[in-house]
């Protein structure tokens, strides 16, 4: 007789124990994924079934151009400011950096192809997240929680058309103009910085962003802000209007909303600078 | 439970409906007659407000048939389903009204949203349905914020009557409201459905409003119609369940059923 029988004897209560353990935690996995595929689900047929309104008849104009204005006209002070102040930061960072290596005349450049391809729509969909992805959580899960959405379906109405597809075609639609004036005030932000503080002349600084510029960096940060103001319309809709409970339910939504959509926003990013410039 | 050969305005057979483990309606059946007014009773979370959101097609019952004059509203297409909802009104028990439209635009709402009305005429018909419910016109402008309690129930009740419907479903009409202005908002909900001739489902658990407003009363417990009868028998009904609840007391077969 030896001894080794013994010892797979004695390990075989731990190695059951391990099993168990491991299978637990494959468990839980396996729910997490599809929880996640559940809601992912969700989330494409509301936003399937959102934009679908916008072929289908009857079309509420007022409540688009309502939305639009919402999203567009009032969310530029804020946009505008982030755009100014990070073209100004961006040329006086560079300018700092890029003369360590005597590279100082980049300063445009870096300013004009930073803010068009990735600054301008990147910031002016998390400040629009915070602003309107909030607010139409909010307004619709304040909606939800006190009935109002069960009196639009009693009133013959249809609650995707009424509340959702204005919204999501105003983020679609508003976004890119909100992008190019951002685009508009932070090249200004660094001409500012770079015409009085950092002793560039008006012409050099204005020939180097223009001669650098192509129309690819214009259009690929409105393709982004037109998919992220997408983003931002769907998120707040979707947490606002499968939000449950009082109070507590409508903040959970609304936080949930800004959240998720700074994620997606910061996701898609990068997804679409690789469909865009990768070679 | 029918009362003559007559074909039910609403027939509810078999309807079932769970939520996760809790089985909230467990096989109701109820007839309601044409212009007839029926109060749905019953305690909190007996599955009053689910019913009339199964019947209205807020929510999709497990099992059961619904019918609206004879016709299967469950088996219906979505257009023929929104042609039963466009005959229906409903008084929300918070009243549910929109808060980023002024009063006259939530009482025409239904109107606008089908084009049955310009929005010049709309205005003109919300301040006749405003009368109607006793408002002037010039709460016609006012955000629903700035009304009282009372007065968003009047305002919701005149956006339930606004389209002349033929069905109308009334959720707790009272509730939060003092002794005056119930029986104020009951007053209103007879004189509209009796002008209107419309057929009128209210749930309550309010014994006085039930009395009221009710020609015929039904007790739900556990999500089952347990007691149909004449709503003027409340409390003296000879069903111990019901004349418990109508009498407010204590010690009966529900508080019984409570304590195991």
């Amino acid at each position: 007789m030896t001894l080794y029988p013994r010892s797979i004897a004695s390990a075989r209560p731990a190695l059951a124990a391990a099993g168990t353990l491991a299978l637990g935690w494959l468990g839980a996995l396996g729910q997490l994924v599809l929880a996640l595929c559940r809601k992912l689900g969700a989330v494409v047929l509301f936003a399937a079934e959102g934009l679908s309104h916008a072929v289908r008849p009857p079309f509420h104009p007022h409540l688009f151009l309502r939305a639009f204005l919402e999203v567009a006209y009032f969310s530029l002070p804020v946009v505008g400011l982030t755009a100014v102040f990070t073209g100004m930061v961006l040329a006086l960072q560079s300018y700092s950096g890029f003369s360590r290596f005597g590279a100082e005349g980049a300063v445009a450049n870096v300013v004009v192809l930073s803010i068009t391809r990735e600054l301008g729509p990147v910031l002016a969909g998390l400040m629009v997240a915070g602003r309107i992805g909030a607010a139409f959580a909010a307004e619709i899960g304040t909606m939800r929680v006190t009935d109002q959405i069960d009196a639009l379906t009693t009133l013959s109405t249809d609650p995707m058309k009424y509340l959702v597809t204005p919204r999501l075609l105003a983020g679609i639609a508003a976004m890119p103009l909100l992008v190019l004036v951002a685009d508009v005030l932070g090249v200004m932000g660094g001409y500012l910085i770079g015409t009085m503080k950092l002793g560039f002349s008006s012409g050099t600084y204005l020939k180097a962003t223009f001669d650098f510029l192509q129309v690819m960096d214009v259009v690929s940060g409105l393709v982004k802000a037109a998919v992220f103001g997408f983003i931002v319309a769907l998120m707040g809709t979707w947490c606002g209007y499968n939000s449950r409970g009082g109070a507590q339910g409508v903040g959970a939504a609304t936080t949930t909303a800004v959240v998720s959509s700074s994620i997606l926003i910061l996701a898609l990013d990068y997804v679409l600078t690789e469909a865009f410039f990768a070679r | 439970m029918s009362w003559s050969d007559e074909t039910p305005k609403i027939r509810l057979r078999g309807l079932r409906k769970a939520f996760g483990s809790k089985q909230v309606l467990d096989g109701v059946d109820l007839d309601v007659m044409p212009g007839h007014s029926m109060v749905i009773l019953g305690g909190s979370g007996s599955g009053k407000s689910v019913t009339i959101k199964c019947i209205l097609g807020l929510i999709t019952p497990d099992e059961g048939m619904i019918e609206i004059d004879g016709q299967n509203v469950l088996a219906m297409t979505p257009r023929e389903r929104e042609a039963v909802l466009d005959r229906t009104g409903m008084l929300f028990q918070n009243g549910a009204l929109f808060d980023s439209l002024p009063v006259w635009e939530n009482v025409c709402f239904k109107l606008l949203a089908q084009n049955r009305i310009t929005r010049p005429h709309a205005r003109d018909r919300a301040a006749e349905v405003l009368a109607s419910v006793g408002l002037d016109a010039s709460v016609g402008d006012l955000s629903p914020s700035e009304l009282s309690g009372g007065m968003q129930k009047r305002v919701a009740l005149a956006r339930a009557i606004a389209s002349e419907p033929e069905i109308i479903f009334f959720d707790e009409p009272t509730t939060g409201l003092d002794p005056i202005m119930g029986a104020v908002i009951d007053g209103l909900i007879v004189d509209c459905v009796h002008r209107l001739g419309a057929t009128a489902v209210t749930i309550t658990h309010d014994m006085a409003s039930a009395r009221r407003i009710g020609d015929h009363a039904a007790m739900i417990h556990k999500g089952q119609i347990v007691w149909t009868g004449d709503a003027a028998t409340l409390g003296e009904t000879g069903n111990p369940m019901v004349d418990q609840f109508a009498r407010g007391e204590r010690e009966g077969p529900i508080a019984m059923e409570l304590r195991r």
